[in-house]
């Protein structure tokens, strides 16, 4: 939702990034205010991913040039985990399997990492039980995921539930999701869609990079942008992603400026 | 092969020592006759050691491996069971038979398994009846020197019969002059573990040689066996020891061998099993002690619809070499092989890992798994890895594999992306890799232990 004088939570401003000295994202602006819901679409390679990568502290990308303010701090000098701890929440696209850790121990580790962060006292495994299980019905899981590895034999659509759920215990301020929707069927879509929604409040705001429209026909977006060559070229509201998707991104590879 | 090439190594030392005179610049005489004097020496040490008995069948055992050992030496890395590990450093030190001593129960609370209420406690070699625990002993299971076996002739069928002839079973067996037997009668089902914690007080540079024998008659018989290497002392030592253990058909075992040992032990175990039809059979291994370290695994399947799995967790920090091989034949239809072994080499560890499953001709049927996990984390660590799968049979179901890692870049990132920092994110991780074969033990307690013991051994 668009709030009124809400305070900014992500400010991009003109923002470079190589990877093995390839440069990927060639002068980035975005501005998110708390509450709103923003969606990033763009063909594969326009620099999607590398932007939300980059958001959540990836160690393999160079930022080259530009800044990148969240909630007034600078988040190009946090650690990775420096910036998770302070609310930002990256879903991964493929989220990792770890083989021999539970899932529940690896939850409560992160858990206890952001509350300790807050100033706020550790919680022990009983009470995290207690707090993981009504967190569980956000996305609809069973307990047993509980007691498995990290994503371990998970399927695509358990892996992204397993995601939200992470988010649902972390309460960031900044959610990106990265392709959530894809290797989804329609009936997980709509469970990790729903996870979201209800996970949306006037106080954080929600960055989600996607491919297709059918994504945003759940979680409905206020503000559309289109990535092209490491920029975003394009935005509007969530007219635009319908537009996308009858017209194709070849109608935005005309648009462009020849020669530049 | 091996045996003539030591002869012949043993006459030339003998001839370099006959020709050499004070003064006169000899030759240092060969590697090859270095070892062999060395393993006869060690042959003298344990033979003089081993008390007679009255027993013909151990009499007979034993003057055969004596035998036997004359003609062997000790194995270099020359021979390719022994290509990675190095036992040279062996040599510096002469090993003495044990004397026996009297420790206080609070030298060895520290080992103490909480759930294993039946315990039996070897010190330096001598079973000490003060610090075990028989009382709680179940119905139907027998613990007790050899001589509780009643059949003189089913005790020399089983001891030193499996598990081939090398130069460390051998110079065990010729030393033997009692063991430790567990036996279990037909449809026992022993509820809590038996603990068998063979301590060394590693004060002196000494030579035990443990011997134990598991007889499960055939019937439903069930168990939980803990077999345990520590030391009290952090002197140098050496272990010999060999586990044998004869299923019969339709019984259950799941062995526990934890080998703890002080970190300038040698340690050479062998653990031969012999496994009837529609027995299971279940090994969790977890090494982490030693300087060096060989743990040796020969098992049969001798019947159909057989069962073995085999867990494995080495562990190589600092200059620790540790080494496992598993050989492992499958002979008959409707056999089952499970193996995962795991290895961590940190520092300049190293660890060693060389697995064979033989399937025979009439292994039809047979469904095996084996795969070797080698986790190095740092550029001095080193991993070897042999898996070898060899199959006669034509309607199996088989596979084997390994691999060498350190930690993933992307299971690294995704803990931060969590608000882990790098170190917990590492140990998180490394308690992972590890846990996968901890979680298999079937002791509670055990799992927790030796978690920690294992954090705090990697360097983080």
């Amino acid at each position: 939702m668009i709030v009124d004088n809400a305070p900014t939570v992500l400010s991009v401003k003109n923002l470079t990034a190589t990877i093995n000295d390839t440069p990927i994202l060639k002068g980035l602006n975005l501005e998110i205010k708390a509450g709103e819901i923003h969606a990033i679409m763009g063909r594969n390679g326009s620099g999607k991913s590398t932007f939300s990568k980059i958001l959540a502290g990836h160690p393999s990308y160079e930022v080259t040039g530009g800044e990148v303010i969240f909630e007034g701090q600078n988040l190009l000098e946090l650690e990775a985990e420096e910036r998770a701890r302070s609310g930002v929440f990256l879903a991964f696209q493929y989220p990792v399997e770890i083989p021999g850790v539970s899932n529940l121990d690896f939850l409560r580790a992160s858990y206890n990492a952001r509350r300790k962060h807050q100033g706020l006292e550790e919680v022990d495994p009983f009470d995290f039980e207690d707090i993981v299980r009504d967190r569980l019905k956000v996305v609809q899981m069973d307990e047993s995921f509980l007691d498995r590895s990290v994503n371990q034999g998970f399927s695509g659509g358990e892996k992204k539930r397993n995601e939200i759920l992470q988010m649902a215990l972390l309460e960031p301020t900044l959610a990106v999701l990265d392709e959530t929707d894809s290797g989804l069927d329609i009936d997980a879509l709509r469970i990790v869609a729903e996870g979201v929604n209800q996970l949306a409040t006037e106080n954080n705001a929600m960055l989600v990079i996607t491919h297709y429209q059918r994504l945003l026909d759940y979680i409905v977006p206020d503000y559309v942008h289109v990535m092209y060559d490491g920029k975003i070229v394009m935005t509007g509201d969530k007219e635009l992603a319908l537009e996308l998707e009858a017209k194709g991104y070849d109608w935005v590879d005309e648009l462009q400026p020849v020669g530049v | 092969m091996v045996a003539d090439l030591s002869v012949n190594a043993q006459d030339s030392a003998d001839l370099l020592v006959a020709n050499s005179t004070p003064g006169a610049r000899s030759p240092q005489p060969s590697k090859a006759a270095q070892r062999a004097t060395y393993y006869a020496d060690l042959l003298a040490t344990v033979t003089a050691a081993a008390t007679p008995t009255d027993w013909a069948a151990i009499e007979q055992v034993r003057s055969q491996a004596q035998a036997v050992a004359q003609e062997m030496a000790l194995p270099s890395t020359r021979d390719e069971d022994w290509r990675f590990t190095d036992l040279s450093p062996m040599l510096a030190t002469t090993f003495l038979a044990p004397q026996p001593v009297t420790i206080a129960p609070a030298a060895i609370a520290a080992f103490e398994i909480p759930e294993a209420t039946v315990r039996v406690v070897v010190v330096n070699g001598q079973f000490v009846s003060e610090l075990s625990n028989l009382e709680e002993l179940p119905d139907g299971v027998t613990i007790g020197p050899l001589t509780v076996v009643d059949d003189r002739e089913q005790l020399a069928a089983h001891l030193g019969q499996q598990g081939g002839q090398d130069a460390f079973s051998v110079l065990n067996t010729a030393g033997l002059s009692d063991g430790v037997v567990i036996k279990l009668e037909r449809r026992v089902q022993v509820a809590k573990p038996i603990h068998l914690l063979y301590v060394t007080t590693a004060d002196q540079p000494t030579i035990t040689q443990p011997r134990c024998l598991v007889l499960a008659k055939a019937g439903d018989s069930h168990c939980t066996l803990i077999e345990d290497y520590a030391a009290i002392g952090q002197g140098s030592y050496c272990t010999n020891s060999v586990m044998e253990v004869v299923l019969g058909n339709c019984a259950t075992l799941h062995h526990v061998r934890l080998q703890r040992e002080g970190n300038q032990a040698i340690h050479i175990g062998k653990t031969a099993i012999c496994q009837d039809w529609n027995s299971h059979y279940t090994l969790t291994t977890i090494s982490d002690g030693a300087a060096i370290a060989r743990h040796s695994i020969d098992i049969a399947q001798m019947g159909p619809g057989t069962e073995t799995i085999l867990n494995g967790l080495a562990i190589a920090t600092g200059e620790q070499l540790t080494d496992t091989h598993s050989s492992l034949v499958l002979n008959h239809p409707h056999g089952t092989a499970d193996q995962l072994h795991k290895c961590i080499a940190d520092d300049r560890g190293h660890t060693v890992f060389n697995g064979r499953v033989f399937v025979g001709h009439d292994a039809q049927q047979t469904n095996a798994a084996q795969l070797n996990r080698n986790l190095l984390l740092s550029p001095k660590a080193r991993a070897d890895t042999k898996p070898q799968l060899e199959i006669i049979a034509d309607d199996v179901k088989c596979s084997h594999g390994s691999t060498v890692s350190q930690l993933e870049d992307s299971e690294v990132f995704y803990c931060r992306s969590r608000g882990l920092d790098l170190a917990t994110a590492r140990a998180l991780l490394l308690d992972g890799f590890a846990g996968e074969i901890l979680e298999r033990l079937p002791i509670a307690s055990l799992r927790s232990t030796l978690a920690n013991r294992i954090s705090q051994q990697i360097s983080r």
